[in-house]
């Protein structure tokens, strides 16, 4: 879809500063905040890919999880379809219209169930069949929509390869008609030939389908191929937002500019041209995050007024938001 | 002399559903300070390669065939004792994942000196000072108090450069690395590989690079060997394999990968089909029924490996068919094709 069209659609999902603590056992008796999520916001349009990228432990499969409510959020709004998310008739809704593929599809999946079965869970939840030959039929076009064939129906998880079972995680998620996915790194387990197979497949399936995607990776790669626009996580904060291509171009934040140098280009004349910046360090404990901006300590532009105050995430040009008090 | 040669290595896993050939075949040399990449997929038997030149297979896997030569002496077959002089000393092996590779019970400390004191003279205090020197050298800050604290309390990044100190620390002439960054976030990752480049260039080693990824062969390797099904595919100096790819499945590779540089919005080419089954392979060419060029002779014969270019050797049916129709296919007296014929011979070169 072009950034034009998907301009004019309406905005399906809108998340406003949303908060997921975690309380962790640091002692016999003491338990600490672990702040996985520290105040997110974002936006996703109709038909939009929105990547999210990041390190681990950045926050961004929490993201996924608690914006579908498999977390109760520890504070913030979930709007969908302007309905605000709450528990009871609205989550209900979300539950049918708001899927997730995970990442590991040889855990995903129940090895006791049949394909069959494993994709119909959502039919079954949901009510959304009213007998045995409609469910069989919704199953056998669900697998065939993902490439897989209908006679594979009866078979158990385990008779398929990764990048199938992949394809399986999706017909599940797709079986109620959800239209927004949260795809969280649905392609980091699998072989690099396999992998474009499924990208192709989510992307097909998004122009058929008019799906909004939520796609969660740290392969910046892999994101900017899929995504329209992407945002870059660093403990529990959005540090960047902007256009793939615009981000890519014109990143600004220390942090999206490391992580851009950072990824190995396949191209051997290309890769030794290119300039790196190695970041100094690791990535802070979430459990102890530095006061201010919590990229200073491996910012090699800090200064002083970075340990104060922590920056908030301003529009620096349109569309492209980012966190910094030196831009 | 070179310093590492493999000549048509073969090792086999004899699991109770039959032999699994999951090296079959592969030959390469490796010179003093070059950086060898092994790339493929999971399965491709790139990691088996390696612990065969090692011998550290574990049960049921056997060498069954070949031969690994070190600086002319042959290993295969070669008494454990003598094995042990060679593995962690003058060659050396770091891991996919630090920490298993590093034992949750000991200090760093213990486990450095251990390694020192086990394949040098030195006793146990000037252990620990090469010890403290190798901890600084993979950069290592505060190295004294890293000595004192165990893996648990380090990194992911932090481990992997443990990992290295030690398997550095006997200044082996080659360094195998089984997917080193694999386990590590990508400015972590940027880290390591730098640090990997900046060691090889001081001391000079031989590093073997096994990985899946073609960025970290494209950023570091000065050769590299593209693996399917327990065989290379294709082999040369980088700059050829991802310039000029001449087999089917290192072209698929390089179309299937999405590159950050591109600004415009790239078609993805995925190759089809699912990985090989080794336990169930096709006569022929492993990888023809995933190919989309596939001929009749490659679901019947496997191809033979032939010079494509300088420095650049292909086993695919196809390279023969074009050497044929452009009548620059050169044969043997058996009427085997040897080179194509603009090519020069890759004997003598200083590669493969």
């Amino acid at each position: 879809m072009t950034e034009t069209a998907q301009a004019n659609n309406k905005i399906l999902l809108d998340v406003r500063d949303l908060k997921q603590h975690f309380p962790i056992a640091t002692g016999f008796f003491k338990t600490s905040m672990l702040k996985a999520v520290d105040g997110v916001s974002f936006s996703i349009r109709a038909g939009e890919t929105l990547g999210l990228v990041g390190e681990s432990g950045c926050g961004k499969t929490t993201v996924g999880r608690s914006l579908l409510y498999l977390y109760t959020p520890t504070s913030g709004e979930v709007v969908f379809d302007g309905a605000r998310i709450a528990p009871g008739p609205t989550l209900d809704m979300l539950r049918r219209r708001a899927q997730i593929v995970f990442q590991d599809p040889y855990s995903a999946l129940n090895p006791r169930m049949t394909v069959s079965d494993i994709v119909a869970e959502p039919l079954d939840v949901h009510k959304l069949t009213s007998d045995k030959n409609e469910r069989t039929e919704r199953v056998q076009a669900l697998l065939n929509l993902v490439g897989l064939s209908s006679e594979q129906a009866t078979r158990y998880a385990h008779e398929f390869s990764g990048g199938q079972r992949q394809r399986i995680g999706i017909a599940r998620a797709l079986a109620s008609k959800p239209e927004f996915i949260v795809c969280d790194e649905p392609v980091s387990a699998l072989d690099v030939s396999i992998q474009a197979q499924v990208l192709n497949t989510l992307e097909d399936l998004q122009a058929r389908l008019g799906l909004s995607y939520l796609f969660i990776a740290h392969d910046l790669s892999v994101v900017k191929h899929i995504s329209n626009r992407i945002a870059v996580m660093y403990l529990g904060r959005i540090v960047e937002l902007a256009p793939s291509i615009e981000l890519h171009r014109h990143a600004q934040h220390p942090y999206t500019l490391s992580l851009l140098s950072a990824v190995p280009i396949p191209d051997p004349d290309r890769s030794r041209k290119a300039r790196r910046i190695i970041l100094s360090g690791d990535v802070p404990s979430p459990m102890n995050v530095p006061s201010g901006c919590s990229f200073r300590t491996r910012c090699s532009m800090a200064n002083d007024i970075c340990a104060g105050e922590a920056p908030s995430l301003r529009e620096i040009s349109p569309g492209h938001y980012a966190s910094c008090h030196l831009l | 002399m070179r310093l590492l040669e493999v000549e048509n290595l073969r090792t086999s896993f004899f699991t109770p559903a039959g032999e699994v050939k999951a090296v079959d075949g592969v030959s390469f040399s490796l010179d003093h300070g070059k950086v060898l990449g092994i790339v493929g997929e999971s399965g491709s038997g790139k990691s088996v390669t390696a612990y065969s030149i090692l011998q550290i297979l574990t049960q049921p896997g056997r060498i069954v065939g070949g031969s690994v030569r070190f600086r002319g002496k042959e290993l295969v077959g070669a008494p454990e004792s003598e094995i042990r002089a060679i593995r962690g000393n003058k060659i050396s092996i770091i891991f996919q994942d630090p920490m298993t590779s590093l034992t949750p019970v000991y200090t760093i400390e213990n486990q450095l000196v251990e390694a020192i004191s086990l394949h040098t003279d030195r006793n146990k205090r000037q252990s620990r000072d090469r010890a403290l020197e190798m901890l600084q050298l993979v950069g290592i800050n505060d190295p004294e108090k890293r000595l004192k604290q165990y893996a648990h309390e380090l990194s992911g990044g932090m481990r992997q450069r443990v990992m290295i100190a030690m398997a550095l620390a006997c200044e082996p002439d080659i360094l195998i690395a089984d997917e080193p960054t694999t386990a590590l976030d990508v400015t972590i990752q940027a880290q390591i590989l730098e640090l990997m480049d900046r060691l090889q260039k001081q001391l000079g080693m031989a590093i073997i690079m096994i990985t899946h990824d073609l960025g970290v062969i494209a950023n570091l390797c000065d050769e590299v060997i593209v693996m399917y099904a327990g065989r290379a595919a294709e082999r040369g100096i980088a700059r050829e394999i991802f310039y000029n790819p001449k087999h089917e499945y290192t072209k698929g590779l390089l179309r299937s990968i999405p590159n950050i540089e591109n600004d415009e919005k790239e078609q993805l080419v995925p190759i089809s089909g699912t990985p090989v089954d080794l336990l169930n392979l096709p006569g022929g060419c492993a990888f023809a029924p995933r190919c989309d060029h596939a001929m009749k002779i490659c679901l019947r014969e496997h191809p033979r490996e032939i010079s494509v270019a300088q420095y650049h050797l292909s086993s695919c049916w196809r390279n023969v068919e074009e050497g044929i129709r452009t009548g620059m296919l050169e044969t043997d007296e058996t009427g085997e094709p040897i080179r194509i014929r603009e090519a020069i011979p890759a004997e003598g070169g200083r590669t493969l």
